[in-house]
């Protein structure tokens, strides 16, 4: 079967338009950013204590996103991720399915590659569809989304509407200049903790 | 009757205030899993592989909640690459490990991962403790969440298969 993707490739969202829109005043959102290129995203759009980028950890994003979504039922928990690392954790779709927790959205950039290793085509390039599969894992909101009129709307949501909620942006494939957080692992939690939970985060429990 | 060790560690999860625990099914941890989904201070995460159990803590722990996973030796080597995350970033964790292909195994499958868990974990920089006498299990798990929680680093407790008693398929 040819790797022919699913709509017209010449007219694919840019991937860090998309997520500068997506994070465009994000006020008190707490961010996951996968690795590879979602974190290079997510730092392009400006580096921030409440983002946590992921260097490893391949596939446990959305697991990630659901554990602090948990812990933190007033805020709003928003992971973007890549189809390869969703496509690698794809069980813990069906994990948040049945915890439903209505503060967690997961966002995939499907550019349907793997880009750090080469661009060769993933699962989702064959036509499997990550926003399908959200919604049968009982994410009651899933999108596949195209058009930057849409993102806007997703903007919105992630902050407003009773997830989980889901979506699937195609967006164009391509190598852009890497944007690098920072990569100490101890201090981008340690930052997170300390921003959002102030002093407490060095408090013994 | 005396008290199942499985209710002394619900009592232990409470008062060192474990807000998540996440859970492969092992029989071994059938009556704590009932006991913390009994729980409404706690929230009982099921997983369908274990690693999504340790980027789960990964999460909790960013937003300021304590976590356990539990687990049967198997699930030691679906966590292998995951577990990277925890020592790099100094995330506590413990782990709750019940035995299989150790004393008097059945089922020959079983034998390697169970044979291999305690050196795998060792590895990945988690500090290991081993139960095999029942009055061992709830202090062991105590300075497991202990060190976890106090020095920022993963920690498991294997709960040995003697102690457990072998699984048989005898009718």
């Amino acid at each position: 079967m040819p790797a022919n993707g699913s709509s017209d490739k010449t007219s694919r969202l840019e991937r860090r338009t998309v997520v500068r829109a997506l994070l465009a005043d994000r006020g008190a959102l707490l961010v996951v950013a996968g690795l590879g290129a979602p974190a290079w995203d997510a730092t392009d759009a400006g580096d921030h204590p409440l983002t946590f980028p992921l260097w490893g950890g391949m596939g446990g994003a959305t697991a990630i996103g659901l554990g602090l979504a948990l812990a933190q039922p007033d805020r709003r928990v928003l992971v973007l991720t890549g189809d390869g690392e969703l496509l690698m954790g794809m069980g813990s779709l069906a994990t948040a399915g049945v915890q439903r927790p209505r503060n967690l959205a997961v966002v995939v950039l499907d550019n349907e590659h793997y880009g750090e290793t080469g661009m060769q085509p993933s699962h989702t390039a064959f036509g499997v569809d990550l926003a399908a599969a959200a919604k049968a894992c009982g994410f009651p909101s899933s999108a596949m989304i195209t058009t930057m009129d849409q993102i806007a709307a997703l903007r919105e949501n992630i902050h407003r509407a009773e997830g989980p909620l889901f979506a699937q942006i195609k967006i164009a494939a391509g190598k852009l200049p890497l944007v690098l957080p920072p990569r100490d692992g101890a201090h981008l939690k340690n930052r997170f903790r300390e921003a959002l939970l102030g002093p407490e985060a060095h408090a013994q429990r | 009757m005396a008290t199942h060790w499985s209710q002394e560690l619900h009592r232990l999860l409470r008062r060192q205030n474990i807000r998540q625990v996440s859970f492969v099914p092992d029989a071994g941890h059938t009556a704590l899993i009932r006991l913390c989904e009994a729980d409404d201070q706690l929230r009982a995460v099921r997983l369908t592989t274990e690693e999504e159990g340790v980027a789960l803590a990964v999460g909790a722990w960013l937003g300021g909640d304590k976590s356990v996973l539990l687990m049967q030796s198997s699930g030691v080597g679906n966590c292998i690459n995951m577990l990277s995350m925890l020592t790099v970033c100094q995330i506590p964790l413990t782990m709750l490990v019940t035995m299989r292909g150790d004393w008097a195994e059945f089922n020959p499958w079983q034998v390697p991962m169970g044979h291999a868990a305690q050196p795998v974990l060792e590895e990945m920089g988690v500090l290991v403790n081993r139960a095999d006498r029942e009055e061992d299990i709830v202090p062991l798990a105590e300075g497991a969440l202990r060190i976890a929680y106090n020095t920022l680093r993963p920690t498991a407790v294997l709960i040995g298969q003697r102690l457990l008693g072998a699984k048989t398929f005898d009718n």
